[in-house]
């Protein structure tokens, strides 16, 4: 670590700080972009005097620099984990300046996905605060030759708790820096009560640039010199160019030139898609030339993919038996006796992600390295594609993470930034690639298309006492691997392998798919699909038995135990399992939260109304929601109300968690409402807004009261657990108002209405 | 919004660029890492179109313009790509979304396929000027109900709300529902966008 042998180079760095004055003027519009082109890793936080980790600094000035090394998509990552810092060094939050971290692997993980960032980086945060914390403590103690024990942090400064002395943070940090950085050992973090901003929260270090128009996202990087780029992708997965003429195109005023892009090498992984590049002046100019092209292509053994017939194919497979991924006493012997069965099939679509921005990115390659902006959930990934598709060493990318307008897992899949690096270097200018609305919906990695079987063997009560539940979908793991068919633990876990239910025989399957489509992440990703079938599927068990949904859906879940999935490969998303058990009584908790919260069954329905529940654990997050919604004659609907209530443990940021469970109901609206992409000679159908509907302000929901659990437990994601149940719950609370069960998405498939 | 703005700022208020770009503090900002990144697209339109295409005069912002470029170029692009006035987002290019929305003679409307042809003579604003001459009512509310997530669409949402607010000083839920549907929001900000209107329309009385 960094001790006393950094003083000359802090000598150094002072001189470019005192240089920097106007540069650090120059900072304050586009302050995300604050961070540097060159020397990769040299930001504000490591150039302070005061620098005990690569994710703070603390100036001669009392500034204190934080890094968020996670990117920014509208969780408000980036303030919530550099609160987290501030909170432990007990800085002034007008004092702290966010840096955003380019790509590098120092910062560990920055794929920002899988809603992970507050659990995974809690603990790095509090004790790179902390840690500070305790250098300029120890600092002041020196200064004032007493103990570092009778000092204390309050506020930006130092103060001697005897006397009252205090010296600011500012005229510390020279000092501070001076001295060895602490062991982790001996580093204090506060205890709860002492929290500052944690549990409390902050708004948006953006906020007022992104009510301004003048937070900059991808789509909004110049360069000198750049030039625009709009690709002609390959229809078909897999496509080639036969033939291509661009006589016509090379007539569009402003048009440069088309270059082509190689098809990718199979499995497509984050490689470009190839096609023909048509590079411009602008944006619309580029967009003018591509439609002029005239391309033969080689459509591949994808073209024979048609959606309908692949429905079938999944609903079949979903009809046989499968792998069998858990197994809890003998479910077969159950169901081979003469008994009350019931069995339905379920269907969710291909679902695009449709962030608001548009793939984008910018590149610009010069003396064989790269230096690349874009809205991108996993830089390390643009620097390991840009590598792979330029031969060049990982070290010689650096990549820049601009805002990103919308993620949703789509911007985690690098293949958008490695278009513009290659036709950088094709070109030798800064480019901009700019995907079109119409390229974002047909060449997305799509969340999978499923089917699930479910089937259950009834006792008299109309309990099951033996459960069979199969899956078919694409894996994701498709994308790396040619040959996967079967879903892996990661995705199998969603919602299917930790069926939480007290049910004595338990068979969970998972059947064989082809991908014929880029498969990847969207927000809470096998969640939705597993968590509708077996949400559903438990409704309707209910209304069979005429018990009520929620006592039914309690009954299910069983008592408050840990549940055992020892014989299960469960990954339990990636965190350890005593830290985070699969506790039923947590998910019991909410379900009892959501009903008492919701009015369950004191609310009378009135004419074409109807409440539904749901409750699903995912990314250690345990939710329960309750939906109203109202179906008129014709069969639309509109959504009144939304309950939902979140134990997410510990949570750093109140409000932008409940914003995120707001925004959560919305999405799932839209899946629920109209998500949906197929594709016929193995072409996406769909292309625009138009073709592929999400949810605006009169079909979302009026109002969605998002209640936090108070939790001692550690932090869990918030991102993504509020979309899988609001589905369900929807689909279960347009049954109650109009009778009709839903088993298939979109609702757009079903018509529900009940005079024509 | 610090007293000490930076260049582009300006350039984005609807100064001249090429003035800007040969300006001294220009040249001195170039020396920087900012400065760089930043540099403008101040080359509107190199190719010349047919002598008889008249130059279209505008006001974009209160500053006046005249575009002499592709005479079907949408609104949008003149915006983002020559101007670098980027705060009016591209979202879907056929009017479905709303991120494109500026305003015209006061009016709503979808940059993304308005031709700059149908522009001549007309009055162009911008969400870069909306805060100018410091915030406006819509946009402190938009901050203090917490709105944007991503953000992307909020120009385009604001935009809409003023006109709304413009046509409909009280609007109802109904209003609003109608005012705002044009307008998508991927991250499903529309209850507090909701909020914040009716706050704004409270402020305003």
């Amino acid at each position: 670590m960094r001790t006393i042998a950094n003083l000359s180079r802090r000598g150094f760095l002072q001189g470019v700080v005192g240089a920097g004055a106007l540069v650090l003027g120059a900072y304050y519009v586009p302050k995300l972009l604050r961070s540097h082109e060159s020397s990769p890793g040299n930001t504000d936080a490591d150039r302070a005097p005061l620098h005990p980790d690569a994710f703070v600094g603390i100036a001669t000035d009392g500034t204190v620099f934080i890094v968020a090394h996670r990117s920014e998509m509208g969780t408000v990552i980036r303030t919530s984990l550099p609160l987290v810092v501030a909170d432990e060094l007990d800085a002034d939050w007008k004092r702290v300046k966010i840096e955003q971290a380019i790509g590098d692997p120092r910062y560990g993980d920055q794929n920002t996905d899988g809603s992970h960032s507050i659990r995974s980086f809690f603990d790095v945060m509090r004790q790179a605060g902390a840690t500070a914390r305790l250098m300029l403590i120890q600092a002041a103690a020196q200064k004032w030759a007493t103990p570092a024990s009778e000092c204390h942090a309050e506020l930006h400064s130092v103060v001697h708790s005897a006397t009252g002395r205090r010296l600011p943070y500012g005229e510390l940090a020279s000092a501070a820096a001076r001295l060895p950085v602490p062991r982790k050992s001996d580093v204090r973090l506060k205890t709860r009560n002492e929290w500052r901003y944690i549990g409390k929260g902050m708004t948006s270090y953006d906020l007022s640039e992104l009510c301004t128009g003048r937070a900059l996202y991808g789509m909004d990087v110049r360069r000198e010199g750049m030039i625009f780029a709009s690709i002609e992708h390959p229809p078909v997965l897999g496509g080639k160019v036969r033939s291509v003429d661009n006589s016509e195109t090379l007539k569009v005023p402003g048009v440069h030139q088309t270059v082509p892009i190689d098809p990718f090498q199979p499995p497509p992984a984050f490689q470009p898609l190839g096609g023909i590049a048509v590079v411009a002046d602008n944006t619309w100019a580029a967009f003018q030339g591509r439609k002029k092209l005239k391309i033969e292509w080689d459509n591949g053994p994808n073209a024979a993919y048609d959606s309908d017939r692949y429905r079938k194919e999944l609903h079949a497979t979903a009809r046989k038996p499968g792998k069998i991924v858990r197994n809890v006493g003998d479910a077969d012997s159950i169901f081979g006796k003469p008994s009350n069965l019931f069995d339905a099939d379920y269907y969710v679509p291909l679902l695009a992600h449709a962030s608001m921005e548009p793939m984008v990115a910018t590149a610009e390659f010069r003396d064989g390295k790269v230096t690349a902006w874009a809205p991108t959930q996993n830089p390390q990934a643009v620097q390991a594609i840009i590598s792979q598709e330029l031969g060049i060493p990982k070290e010689n990318v650096t990549c820049h993470v601009t805002l990103l307008g919308g993620g949703f897992g789509r911007k985690s899949k690098p293949d958008y930034v490695a278009e513009a690096a290659v036709l950088s270097k094709k070109t030798g200018r800064p480019v901009k690639v700019v995907w079109s609305r119409e390229d974002d919906i047909k060449f997305d990695y799509f969340n999978a298309v499923a089917a699930m079987y479910m089937k259950a063997a009834l006792d008299s009560r109309g309990k099951p006492i033996a459960w069979l539940q199969r899956s078919v979908f694409p894996p994701i793991t498709s994308i790396f691997d040619a040959n996967a068919v079967y879903g892996d633990p990661a995705h199998l876990q969603q919602g299917w392998t930790d069926l939480p239910y007290d049910i004595p025989n338990l068979r969970v399957e998972n059947g064989p798919a082809p991908a014929h489509v880029r498969i990847g992440w969207l927000r809470s990703v096998a969640n939705i699909y597993h968590a509708f079938a077996v949400q559903t599927f438990t409704a309707e068990l209910a209304h069979r038995a005429g018990r009520d949904a929620l006592e039914y859906l309690l009954e299910l879940i069983g008592p408050a135990r840990t549940l055992d999935l020892k014989n299960t490969d469960y990954p339990n998303y990636g965190a350890d399992s005593a830290t985070y058990p699969w506790e039923t009584g947590r998910l019991r908790r909410v379900t009892e939260m959501v009903a008492e919260k919701s009015g369950w069954g004191k609310r009378k329905p009135g004419k074409g109304t109807g409440f539904g529940i749901a409750a699903h654990r995912s990314f250690l997050t345990y939710v329960a929601t309750v939906v109203e919604v109202e179906v008129n004659d014709q069969g639309d609907f509109t959504i009144p109300r939304v309950d939902t209530v979140v134990d997410a443990g510990l949570v750093v940021n109140p409000d932008v968690t409940r914003a995120q469970f707001e925004g959560a109901a919305v999405f799932g609206t839209s899946v629920a409402r109209s998500g949906e992409i197929t594709a016929k000679n193995g072409v996406i159908e769909q292309s625009n807004f138009d073709t592929y509907p999400v949810a605006r302000i009169n079909e979302a929901p009026y109002q969605t009261n998002v209640h936090l659990v108070d939790s001692a437990a550690p932090p869990a994601g918030v991102g993504e657990p509020g979309v899988p149940p609001f589905i369900p719950a929807l689909c279960n609370a347009i049954f109650a108002a109009t009778g009709k069960r839903v088993r298939e998405l979109p609702l757009s498939k079903t018509s529900l209405a009940t005079k024509s | 919004m610090s007293t000490s703005r930076h260049w582009l700022f300006d350039h984005a208020m609807g100064s001249d660029p090429v003035r800007k770009v040969e300006c001294e503090s220009w040249k001195s900002l170039d020396q920087t890492e900012v400065g760089r990144f930043f540099f403008p697209v101040a080359n509107p339109a190199e190719r010349s179109f047919d002598a008889e295409d008249e130059m279209i005069q505008l006001k974009v912002n209160a500053i006046d313009r005249s575009f002499d470029g592709d005479p079907e170029m949408p609104l949008l692009w003149y915006l983002r790509d020559i101007l670098g006035l980027t705060g009016t987002k591209f979202g879907c290019g056929i009017a479905l979304c709303g991120a494109c929305t500026v305003h015209k003679n006061g009016e709503a409307l979808r940059s993304c396929i308005t031709p700059m042809s149908s522009l001549a003579g007309a009055e162009i604003r911008t969400i870069e000027d909306i805060g100018a001459g410091g915030l406006h009512p819509v946009q402190k509310m938009w901050m203090q109900f917490n709105v944007p997530q991503c953000g992307y669409c909020q120009s385009g949402q604001i935009m809409q709300a003023i006109a709304l607010l413009k046509e409909k000083p009280k609007p109802t839920d109904q209003d609003i529902d109608e005012g705002m549907a044009s307008n998508i929001c991927r991250c499903g900000t529309y209850q507090r966008i909701r909020a914040a209107i009716k706050a704004a329309a409270e402020e305003n009385a």
